[in-house]
C-alpha cells in the first residue's frame, strides 16, 4: 500500500472513529482497509462505486457470520445502509460493525429493532413475525395447518412482547421486553453474529493485518 | 372415540326428565359402538378405568345379585364390588333393581356380565343418565365442557379423540366458501329467480389446501377473490378470508400486487356481504331461503357423514343434528374466545349446495379417501335412493391459517391428557384447566415445536413464553413434567444453540425447586447435560448450569452423579475470578456471577462427604479463602455454608485455620445477615475443636459478636450455632476470661429455658465449660438457675443428649458430671428424677472410661436411692 494511501486512510480513520465509539483509531484503520479489500472484490465492471452492494454485503453476512435468513439478511443490510442508497459506505460501514460486533445491550436493541421492522414504519406488526418466523418451525406433515404453530407462536410473542396491548410491537414495546429478559433481544431471527464469529472477524481483520 | 356418538342419538321429544333412546336403526348401531367401547375401555386404557367417577352413575338394571361372579360380594340380592375406592367404599352397588358405578373397570365388566342383556343394559344407563360426564367428572370440569353443547350427551367429549376436530370445524374455510359460491353460482344461472348476473374468481388454479389466493396472501388468511357482478348495483370485487368476506381494492386478476387492502367491513359471509351491498339479492335470497329451507325439512332424509378415519371406528351424526352441533360451537366459540370472529356457513347454503353437481363430485372422491368403509356401507344403507346430490359437511378439512384459539388448545390438551395421563394427572388437570388454560396453551405448543434441531428462534420464543408462567408453583411445575415438557428442556441441553440451552436452563433451575423435578432431571440423565454445560465459554450458560445443580444436587444420588461427571472439579473452576476489586468490568462482574453460582452448586455437593473431599482435591479451598473476602453477602452465603458443611472434615479445619479463613469468619460473624451470621458461627464451632483456632477466634477479635449473637433468641438456628461456637471456643479458658466480659455467662444462664434441643445441648456444653472457673460456679447460681426445676429438667436432658456422643461423654465425665446428675436423682420432684434417670442411661451406655466396678458401685448406689 503506497504511502499516500495509507495517510488518507489515517485521516478517514480519524474522522470516522469519533462516530464510531467501540473502536480505537487503529481498529478503524483496519476495518477501512478491510472494507477496501471486500470493495475492490466487488468492483469487476471498473466503475467506481459508492460502498458496498446488498449482494456483497449478504454474502459477507453469510460467509463470515453465518447468517442464513434472506429477510434478515436484508434487514441487516437496510440497517446498515442508513441513507438508503443500496450501498453500505466506509462510514457505515464502520459504524455498523461497531453496534454489529461491540454494541451495547441498548445498541443492540435498537439494531435488532430496526432488522426486524421491514416495512420501515416503526412498528413489527403480525404479518412482518410471521414472515420472519414462518421458516423457523418444522411443518409436521400430520397437522391440518401448517400455519397454524407459526400464528400460535406469533400469538404467544405478541402476549409476551406487546405491553401496550395494540397488536404490534413498538420500539418501547421491545426495549421493554429485551431488558426484562435478554434472550428476546433476536427475537424474530438471528441477526448478530454470535462469539466465536466475532472472534474469528476480529482476529482476521486486526491480528492478521497486523502482523503482515 | 365411541361414545361421541351419543350426541348424534336420537331421543324421544324429551318431554319429561328422562328421554327413551328410539329405537331406530341409527341409535341401535350408535348403541353398538359405545357397547364395544364400554367394552373395551377397562383393557384398553387400564389406567383411566380406574379413575373413580365423582358421582355413580345409576340406573334400573335387570341384572340380578346370580349374575356376579367372584370378584363381588354378594349377600342376598345385594351386590357390592370388591374394588373399593380409597375411602373403601365399593365401587359398583346392587341392590335391585338399581345398579351404581363408579369407575370404568367395573362398568366395562358389568357389560361383560351382562352378556346377551348388554345392549338393554347401556341403552338403560344412557337413559337414565343423560349427563354422564357430570358425574364422571364432576360439575366443575363438566361446566367446561358444558360449553360445547347443553343439550346432547357430552360424554363423548370425555371419552373422544374427535376434540380436536369438533374445535376445529369452526372458521371459514375453503371448502365452506367453494360450496357458497357454487350454489351463488347456480342460482344466478337460473333465470326468473336469478339473484346476480356473474360471479367468478379471478384465478382457476386451486392449491392444494383448497385456497385460490396466491401464497404470500395466504399468509394472511386469503383464500381466495372473487369477482361478482350483482343485478342492480357495479361490479364487486370481493376477498374471501378465514375472518370473513370483505370487499377489496380491486384484484381482477391473480399476479396484480395492489389491490388486495381491504375497503369495506368484513362480512360473515358472502350472503351477508351481498346483501348489504344488493337490494335485489337481499330481496330474492330471503325468497328463495324460504323455499330451501321448506323443501330440505319436508324431505326428512337422513344424512350421515363420515368424518376422517379414526382408528376405532366413525363418529356419525344426523345432518340435523350436526349441524345444530356446529351451530353450537359456533356460538359457545364466540363467547368463548371474547368475540373471536369463527364462522362457518350458513346451513342453507349448503342445502343450496345439495343441488350443485361439484359437491357430489367432491363427496365420492371424500369417501373413497376416507377409507373406512364401514361407515360408507352404514351410509350407504342410509341413505338410500336418495344418495344423489347428497353433500358432506366436512368442516375439519380447514387448512388455512386461523387464529390461535385457546379453546381448542385446551381441548387438544384434555385429549392428550386422557390418551396418555394417569388418572390423578388428569383430575388435577381438569381441575386446573380453568385457570391454566394459559398454561397449557403454551406447554402444548412447546411440546410440539420444542425440538431440537428446530430453529432456534422459535424454541426461543416458546421458552420465553414459558418463562411467563408460575414456574415456582408445583401444579406448573408438575405440568411441565406431565406433558413431557421436561424430556423437551432436558434434550435442548444437548443442542449447539446457546440461547436454547440458556432459555431451557432458566426454565430448569426453577422448576428444580420442586423435589420430584429434581428427581425426574436426574432419572432422565438431564444432570450429566447440566454438568457437560459448565465447561461452555459462554458464562451466562455456565451461571446458569451451576445454579441449577445446586437446586438438583439436593439429594445424594444427583450429587453422586455430579462427582462421577467430573462437576465438583468444573465447579471449582468456575469459582476462579477476583471478587473483591472495588470497580469492576461488566466481564469480571459477570465472572463473580459465575463464581457465586458455583459457590451455591458446591455448597448443595459438599452435603456428600466424597463430595469434600474432591473439593479439596480440586483445589477448592483456597479459592473458597479468595471469595471469602468478597464484600457481597450474596456471594459470602454459599462461601460460608460450603465451609462450614466442609468443616466436618479435619483436613478442611486444618485448612480453614492455616488459609486464614478464621479472621475473615470472624469478620462475618458482625454482619447483619442472619443466614451468614449463622453459617460463620457454624464454621467456628465446627473448626474450634483446634486450640490454635480458638486463640485465632479471640485475636481477630470474635468474642464479642459471638456473645452478641446470643440476643437473637428469636433465630434458633443462629442460636443453635453461636451457642455451639462459644461452647467451643470457651474449651480454651483465655476465652472464658473474655466471655465473662461480655457477661455471656448470665447469657446463657438465660437460656436454658424453654430453648429446643439443638441448642440446649451448646449452652450446657458452654455452661459446663464455664464452671471449671469456680467463680462462674457462683454466678450459675446467682443467676437463680440451678434450683430452677425447668432448669434441672432441661440439663439432665441436655446432659442425655450429649452424652450419646463419645466426645461430650469424654467431657461430661471430666466434669463430674454424671455425679450430679445422679445427685439429682434425690430431688424430690419426680420430673427431675426421671429425667435425670434417663440422661443416666447414655452415660452409662457410653461411659466406658470408667471402670466398670466404678458404674457398678454408682448403679447400685443409686438404686438404692431410688427405692428409698
Amino acid at each position: 500500500m503506497s504511502a499516500m494511501n495509507r495517510k488518507v486512510i489515517q485521516t478517514l480513520a480519524e474522522t470516522i472513529s469519533k462516530h464510531a465509539e467501540h473502536f480505537n483509531k487503529t481498529e478503524v484503520e483496519f476495518l477501512i482497509r478491510e472494507f477496501n479489500v471486500l470493495l475492490g472484490e466487488q468492483t469487476v465492471s471498473g466503475r467506481a462505486v459508492p460502498g458496498l452492494d446488498r449482494g456483497k454485503f449478504r454474502s459477507i453476512l453469510h460467509n463470515i457470520f453465518g447468517m442464513t435468513d434472506d429477510m434478515i439478511m436484508d434487514g441487516v443490510f437496510r440497517t446498515f445502509d442508513k441513507d438508503n442508497d443500496s450501498f453500505v459506505s466506509m462510514k457505515e460501514w464502520v459504524e455498523g460493525l461497531s453496534v454489529f460486533l461491540r454494541g451495547t445491550l441498548e445498541e443492540q436493541i435498537k439494531y435488532c429493532f430496526h432488522v426486524y421492522d421491514l416495512n420501515g414504519d416503526n412498528y413489527v406488526s403480525r404479518e412482518e413475525m410471521f414472515h420472519m418466523l414462518k421458516n423457523s418451525l418444522i411443518r409436521q406433515p400430520t397437522e391440518e395447518d401448517p400455519d397454524e404453530g407459526i400464528k400460535d407462536l406469533v400469538e404467544i410473542t405478541l402476549k409476551k412482547m406487546d405491553y401496550d396491548h395494540d397488536g404490534r410491537l413498538s420500539f418501547t414495546d421491545f426495549e421493554k421486553s429485551v431488558r426484562e429478559e435478554n434472550l428476546l433481544l433476536e427475537a424474530f431471527g438471528t441477526c448478530l453474529p454470535d462469539t466465536t464469529s466475532i472472534e474469528s472477524f476480529e482476529h482476521h481483520v486486526f491480528q492478521e493485518q497486523l502482523e503482515q | 372415540m365411541g361414545l361421541s356418538l351419543t350426541r348424534a342419538a336420537q331421543w324421544t321429544p324429551a318431554s319429561s326428565g328422562t328421554g327413551k333412546l328410539e329405537s331406530t336403526p341409527m341409535n341401535e348401531s350408535l348403541l353398538k359402538e359405545i357397547l364395544s367401547f364400554a367394552e373395551q375401555f377397562g383393557s384398553q386404557h387400564p389406567q383411566e378405568a380406574l379413575h373413580v367417577f365423582q358421582e355413580p352413575l345409576q340406573w334400573s338394571t335387570t341384572l340380578v345379585a346370580s349374575d356376579f361372579k367372584t370378584d363381588y360380594d354378594i349377600s342376598d340380592s345385594d351386590v357390592q364390588s370388591n374394588e373399593r375406592d380409597s375411602e373403601g367404599l365399593p365401587l359398583l352397588q346392587l341392590s335391585p333393581p338399581t345398579v351404581s358405578v363408579r369407575s370404568f373397570n367395573q362398568l366395562s365388566k358389568l357389560v361383560h356380565l351382562a352378556e346377551d342383556k348388554k345392549v338393554e343394559e347401556v341403552q338403560a344407563c344412557l337413559e337414565e343418565n343423560r349427563y354422564p360426564v357430570v358425574k364422571i367428572l364432576g360439575s366443575s370440569v363438566a361446566s367446561i365442557l358444558q360449553g360445547e353443547d347443553t343439550d346432547t350427551d357430552v360424554l363423548s367429549l370425555l371419552l373422544s379423540k374427535c376434540l380436536e376436530e369438533i374445535a376445529g370445524k369452526i372458521r371459514l374455510d375453503p371448502t365452506a366458501v367453494k360450496n357458497e359460491v357454487d350454489s351463488l353460482k347456480q342460482s344466478s344461472i337460473e333465470r326468473e329467480k336469478r339473484v346476480l348476473k356473474s360471479i367468478r374468481y379471478t384465478s382457476d388454479y386451486i392449491f392444494s389446501n383448497g385456497c385460490r389466493a396466491p401464497p404470500w396472501r395466504q399468509v394472511h388468511g386469503e383464500m381466495c377473490y372473487l369477482v361478482i357482478e350483482p343485478c342492480d348495483t357495479e361490479t364487486l370485487c370481493v376477498t374471501c378470508s378465514t375472518a370473513g368476506v370483505f370487499l377489496n381494492g380491486g384484484v381482477k386478476q391473480e399476479g396484480e400486487e395492489s389491490g388486495y387492502e381491504r375497503t369495506s367491513d368484513v362480512y360473515r359471509d358472502l350472503r351477508t356481504l351481498l346483501k348489504s351491498r344488493s337490494p335485489h339479492f337481499a330481496e330474492k335470497i330471503n325468497t328463495q331461503d324460504f323455499a330451501v329451507q321448506e323443501a330440505s325439512s319436508t324431505q326428512k332424509v337422513q344424512h350421515v357423514e363420515p368424518v376422517d378415519a379414526d382408528e376405532q371406528g366413525q363418529p356419525q351424526r344426523s345432518y340435523e343434528q350436526r349441524e345444530k352441533n356446529v351451530h353450537e360451537n359456533a356460538r359457545q366459540s364466540l363467547y368463548k374466545t371474547g368475540g373471536e370472529k369463527k364462522y362457518e356457513p350458513c346451513p342453507r347454503w349448503r342445502n343450496l349446495g345439495l343441488t350443485s353437481p361439484c359437491g357430489e363430485a367432491e363427496e365420492k372422491k371424500r369417501s373413497k379417501s376416507s377409507g373406512e368403509e364401514k361407515s360408507d356401507e352404514i351410509q350407504k344403507k342410509k341413505l338410500g335412493a336418495g344418495a344423489k346430490g347428497k353433500m358432506k359437511a366436512e368442516f375439519s378439512a380447514s387448512s388455512l391459517p386461523g387464529r390461535l384459539s385457546s379453546q381448542k388448545i385446551a381441548v387438544k390438551f384434555e385429549t392428550s391428557c386422557i390418551l396418555y395421563g394417569s388418572p390423578s394427572a388428569k383430575t388435577r388437570y381438569f381441575q386446573l384447566l380453568l385457570s391454566y388454560t394459559e398454561l397449557y396453551e403454551a406447554l402444548v405448543v412447546a411440546r410440539v415445536h420444542l425440538s431440537p434441531g428446530g430453529d432456534q428462534t422459535a424454541t426461543v420464543l416458546t421458552l420465553c413464553a414459558m418463562m411467563d408462567f408460575n414456574l415456582m408453583q408445583e401444579t406448573c411445575q408438575l405440568a411441565i413434567r406431565d406433558v413431557g415438557g421436561l424430556e423437551v428442556l432436558i434434550n435442548l441441553l444437548d443442542t449447539d444453540e446457546v440461547k436454547c440451552k440458556i432459555g431451557s436452563l432458566k426454565i430448569l433451575r426453577k422448576i428444580s425447586h420442586n423435589v420430584q423435578i429434581r428427581r425426574a432431571i436426574v432419572d432422565m440423565g438431564g444432570l450429566q447435560s447440566i454438568v457437560r454445560i459448565l465447561d461452555s465459554p459462554v458464562k451466562d450458560l455456565k451461571a446458569l448450569a451451576a445454579e441449577t445443580i445446586s437446586n438438583v444436587a439436593r439429594f445424594r444420588r444427583a450429587r453422586r452423579t455430579v462427582r462421577q461427571y467430573g462437576g465438583i472439579k468444573k465447579l471449582v473452576k468456575l469459582l476462579d475470578c477476583v471478587p473483591n476489586l472495588a470497580s469492576l468490568s461488566a466481564n469480571q462482574e459477570k465472572d463473580v456471577e459465575v463464581a457465586r453460582c458455583g459457590a451455591l452448586a458446591l455448597w448443595s455437593c459438599s452435603k456428600s462427604t466424597k463430595n469434600k473431599e474432591a473439593i479439596r482435591k480440586a483445589g477448592g479451598i483456597p479459592l473458597l479463602g479468595r471469595l471469602l473476602k468478597s464484600p457481597h453477602e450474596n456471594m459470602l452465603i454459599p462461601v460460608v455454608g460450603t465451609l462450614q458443611e466442609c468443616a466436618s472434615e479435619e483436613s478442611y479445619r486444618i485448612a480453614i485455620q492455616t488459609e486464614g479463613m478464621i479472621k475473615d469468619l470472624v469478620k462475618n460473624l458482625s454482619s447483619d445477615n442472619d443466614e451468614l451470621q449463622m453459617h460463620c458461627a457454624s464454621a467456628i464451632f465446627k473448626c474450634a475443636e483446634g486450640k490454635q483456632t480458638r486463640d485465632l477466634v479471640r485475636e481477630y477479635k470474635g468474642l464479642q459478636p459471638l456473645a452478641s449473637l446470643l440476643s437473637k433468641a428469636s433465630n434458633k438456628q443462629l442460636l443453635a450455632a453461636a451457642t455451639g461456637a462459644i461452647w467451643k471456643c470457651s474449651i480454651s479458658m483465655e476465652n472464658v476470661a473474655k466471655f465473662q466480659e461480655y457477661k455471656a455467662l448470665e447469657t446463657l444462664v438465660g437460656l436454658l429455658t424453654d430453648q429446643p434441643e439443638e441448642v440446649l445441648v451448646n449452652v450446657v456444653g458452654a455452661v459446663g465449660e464455664f464452671a471449671r472457673i469456680p467463680a462462674n460456679k457462683a454466678i450459675i447460681r446467682k443467676c437463680g438457675g440451678i434450683t430452677s426445676l425447668a432448669l434441672l429438667v432441661n440439663v439432665t436432658n441436655a446432659v442425655g443428649a450429649c452424652a450419646t456422643d463419645m466426645d461430650n461423654m469424654a467431657i461430661i465425665d471430666q466434669l463430674d458430671g454424671v455425679r450430679l446428675v445422679w445427685s439429682l436423682l434425690k430431688n424430690p420432684s419426680a420430673e427431675v428424677q426421671s429425667s435425670a434417670a434417663w440422661a443416666l442411661c447414655p452415660c452409662i451406655n457410653n461411659a466406658k472410661i470408667w471402670g466398670p466396678f466404678q458404674a457398678m458401685k454408682e448403679i447400685l448406689a443409686s438404686l438404692s436411692q431410688l427405692v428409698a
